[in-house]
């Protein structure tokens, strides 16, 4: 085997720094060395969906500051109360430390999957998903309390009309992720468990080849949701 | 990094090689297609369709401006129903879709030397929620109420208040419809940029990529940041339609009632629209820039000029055009400052797109112009592109922009430069790409009275238009009436205008009938007819086969203009032709 070269820039000549970094990005069939078509995808889907929720809360935001009603106080409509004493936000307190646990054990699947071990990978992802579930099931019974108090996209007893517009709509835009991302984790959970990465088994729709990666993009697509909650939690509940 | 190991018969090593898909029936095969050479041609069609679709509906506008009150059925009403869906289906439902899904699918993998697309499974269903996008919004011209008469901006708070036609279901539906096209496009438009980034051959640098694929990449990258404002926008505007949210709704009184409406922005929504549709003007503009380069060095046996120059301004376009938004808002009311940052960033775009101009211009220079259809096509268009830029300027000033918003002279502009001149560069594209796709070629006198009377047409359309609106006449107003501001010219140049727009929309016929008659009956063309460089005219069979490359994917020396370099054999040098050192080494000659 000849080697050949086939660019006509010089070992010697190779450009260091910032011209290097170009030269390597740039250099011929992957801009990204040994990142996957499967990665290189859910990376730059998630960077979309950013912009989605960046919109999302930015519209929120505006709407938030240009409504000449007050805006309700959220540490006290979002407060629960429990044997007589009001707390503030538990249960976003508790749904927020359920979804983050929930990365972590998506976390660990993903190390366990590179190590082949279905049985570990496979529960951790179940874990993961009824974690989920539990968040999403926390979040109906959020929003059936606030109906229950006669909060509506269009309006609500303590002010600005837009708080309930803004609320169901990102919170009912993130679940929706998030039960997405259940139902996914299932599936994926199925074909880990059934050995099907390790047969390479082809899928059923895009008659690929599976592969162990599959867990690594669902986690992936996993810690963005739950990366987006924070912002949500941080925006829409603590400001 | 420099020295590559060549395994044998020149196939690469460590990039994963496409599981390719191979259909077992015919439906597989050609309606529920994996292959991206079948998705371009079904996203191509559909698209041209609807083309014909808005096109028809130009013409009753026509009609009605230059002949007021002839057709009775044309009232306000209509007319606004008409433009909208006209603007809408244009700019998003033939421009995006035909630039991205058609020439992206067609052109990227056999560009960059891959059989596939990375995944032909999504981008398959991208078709198709495509297709169900197209059929949604049909479906509001027989929805009761008909379409929805919003302006394609589809401003709020009037889009979805009574008083505007279609805001029954109309409105609805084309939000829907803008929802599901999004969703489809980000399934294509996620394989476009994947592909390019990580799907190239051997020796395909990014340097090295023809300028079509830096055009189209760089557009599908800005289609996946500027859809979502859209996106957002629509879904917002549809919970103030269906739920009686006020996200974009202020209070509002209608025949002396309070409506349910209260405490919205409109602005919020112009500030989405605006976001997604300042870069969709150059989500269109930046394939046909890409394509016009390459249809020019082609067609004029020259190398571009500039190319690197080319690659850099293509991307500092699409980075500065999602800073310019506002300058559609001038008269929307806005801090003063804002118009003087958003005036600033418009003109800068204006330094790397003339760089551009000067380099299509360079490269013509001494070139062995060959004035083939598809080349006065390309030369059209930079004749056009610079004509509609130059109103830009114009328009991207806020004290020239405020007394000519909202008039004729906007049209005028926006139609030179995001109708005429991207769909100047389509033909041109088409003429060029057929003979690959088909094998034939188009008929070349056809092409050429087509070429004519869509070009001089065009300038008769949209030229008298400047002068109009200079004058003040409106844009969205379906006619003058008795109104004596504006003097009989006007009205003959209406008259005028609409007759060259019969007779230039009647030639697309012409077009659309030699692309069926050449498909059997054109001039059979070998497998790369004008002499081209790129990888896409190097393939052993024409049309290309599922997989593109038979055995080998092509190895990459070069890049894609190597025309009349000294020394050579031809005047032009294939990308994936080796250069002697190689050769001698391999023992063989290509
Ligand atoms: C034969 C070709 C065409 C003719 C005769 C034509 C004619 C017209 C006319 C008469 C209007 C309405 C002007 C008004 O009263 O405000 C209009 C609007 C418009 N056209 Fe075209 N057009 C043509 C092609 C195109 C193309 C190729 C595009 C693609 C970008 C396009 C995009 C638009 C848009 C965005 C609007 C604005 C709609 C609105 O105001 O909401 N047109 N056109
Ligand atoms: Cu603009």
């Amino acid at each position: 085997m000849a080697d050949i070269p086939l660019t006509h820039i010089q070992t010697e000549t190779m450009p260091a720094g910032l011209k290097g970094i170009a030269a390597d990005l740039s250099s011929d069939q992957q801009a990204f060395k040994n990142v996957s078509w499967g990665k290189a995808m859910i990376w730059i889907f998630l960077l979309s969906d950013t912009f989605v929720f960046s919109c999302f809360l930015i519209a929120y935001m505006t709407a938030r500051m240009s409504t000449s009603v007050p805006w309700p106080n959220p540490s006290e409509v979002f407060a629960l109360e429990i044997g007589g004493v009001t707390l503030p936000l538990l249960l976003i307190a508790i749904m927020t430390f359920v979804l983050i646990s929930s990365s972590g054990t998506m976390a660990m699947a993903v190390n366990y999957a590179y190590r082949r071990d279905r049985r570990t990978t496979a529960i951790l992802m179940l874990v993961t998903a009824l974690l989920g579930a539990a968040f999403v099931g926390m979040q109906a019974f959020e929003w059936t309390k606030l109906i229950h108090e006669g909060v509506r996209p269009w309006e609500n007893p303590w002010g600005a009309a837009q708080f309930g517009s803004a609320f169901f709509m990102i919170t009912g835009f993130h679940g929706t992720h998030v039960t997405f991302g259940v139902i996914f984790l299932l599936i994926v959970a199925r074909k880990v468990w059934r050995g099907d990465f390790d047969r390479e088994a082809k899928g059923f729709f895009t008659s690929r080849k599976g592969r162990y990666e599959a867990v690594e993009i669902m986690g992936l697509y996993w810690h963005f949701v739950d990366l987006v909650w924070v912002f949500i939690f941080a925006f829409f509940y603590l400001w | 990094m420099t020295e590559i190991p060549l395994g044998p018969g020149g196939m690469s090593a460590d990039v994963e090689d496409v599981e390719l898909y191979h259909p077992h029936s015919w439906i597989t095969k050609y309606v529920f297609a994996q292959d991206a050479k079948v998705i371009a041609i079904q996203y191509s069609l559909v698209a041209l369709g609807v083309g014909l679709i808005a096109l028809v509906l130009s013409w009753l506008m026509r009609l009605q401006l230059g002949f007021p009150g002839v057709f009775e059925f044309i009232d306000a009403d209509r007319y606004y129903q008409l433009i909208t869906m006209h603007g809408m289906m244009m700019v998003v439902y033939v421009l995006t879709a035909l630039f991205l899904g058609g020439f992206g699918n067609y052109l990227i993998p056999l560009m960059v030397g891959a059989r596939d697309m990375v995944f032909p499974y999504v981008n398959m269903l991208s078709f198709w929620v495509y297709f169900l996008a197209v059929l949604i919004l049909v479906a509001s011209f027989f929805a009761p109420g008909g379409p929805t008469g919003a302006g394609w901006t589809l401003y709020p708070p009037q889009a979805i208040l009574a008083g505007t036609p279609g805001q029954e279901w109309g409105i609805v539906l084309m939000l829907v419809s803008l929802i599901v096209f999004i969703i489809g496009f980000t399934m294509g438009g996620l394989n476009y940029v994947v592909t390019v980034l990580q799907g190239r051959a051997r020796g395909m640098t990014l340097m090295r990529m023809p300028l079509t694929v830096w055009g189209i990449f760089t557009a599908s990258v800005m289609a996946l940041l500027a859809f979502p404002a859209l996106f957002v926008g629509a879904v917002m505007m549809l919970f103030d339609k269906l739920l009686g949210t006020s996200f974009f709704m202020p209070t509002l009184y209608s025949m002396g009632e309070q409506l349910k409406y209260g405490g919205g922005s409109p602005l919020l929504f112009q500030h989405l629209f605006w976001f997604f549709g300042h870069p969709e003007v150059y989500i269109v503009a930046l394939p046909a820039f890409g394509i016009v380069s390459d249809l020019i060095s082609v067609h004029a046996r020259r190398n571009i000029f500039g190319y690197r120059m080319m690659v850099w301004a293509i991307i500092a376009i699409g980075a500065l055009s999602f800073v310019v938004w506002a300058h559609h808002m001038y008269v929307s009311g806005m801090n003063p400052y804002f118009g003087f940052f958003f005036a600033t960033t418009t003109l800068i775009i204006a330094i790397p797109t003339a760089i551009k101009v000067y380099n299509w211009v360079l490269t013509l220079w001494r070139g062995d112009i060959h004035l083939r259809t598809p080349m006065l096509f390309a030369l059209a268009f930079i004749v056009t592109f610079v004509n509609g830029g130059l109103t830009g300027l114009f328009l991207g000033n806020v004290v020239v922009d405020v007394p000519l918003s909202d008039t004729m002279f906007v049209v005028a502009h926006f139609h030179m430069v995001m109708g005429v001149a991207p769909i100047l560069v389509i033909f041109g594209a088409i003429y060029h790409w057929y003979p690959k796709v088909t094998g034939r070629l188009l008929d070349e006198t056809l092409g050429k009275i087509h070429f004519w009377i869509t070009f001089l047409g065009a300038y008769a359309i949209f030229f008298p238009m400047h002068y109009l609106g200079l004058m003040g006449v409106p844009r969205r107003y379906h006619e003058m009436l008795e109104s004596t501001t504006y003097p009989a010219s006007a009205h003959q140049l209406n008259i005028f205008i609409t007759i060259a727009a019969l007779i230039v929309g009647a030639a697309q016929f012409m077009f659309v009938f030699n692309l069926a008659w050449s498909l059997f009956r054109g001039r059979e063309a070998d497998g790369n007819p004008w002499g081209a460089a790129s990888l896409e005219w190097q393939t052993p069979e024409t049309p290309p086969p599922h997989g593109n490359w038979g055995p080998h994917v092509p190895v990459v020396y070069r890049w894609a203009y190597d025309y009349n370099v000294p020394g050579a054999a031809r005047d032009f040098i294939p990308q994936n032709e080796p250069p002697p050192a190689v050769v001698a080494m391999q023992g063989h000659s290509p």
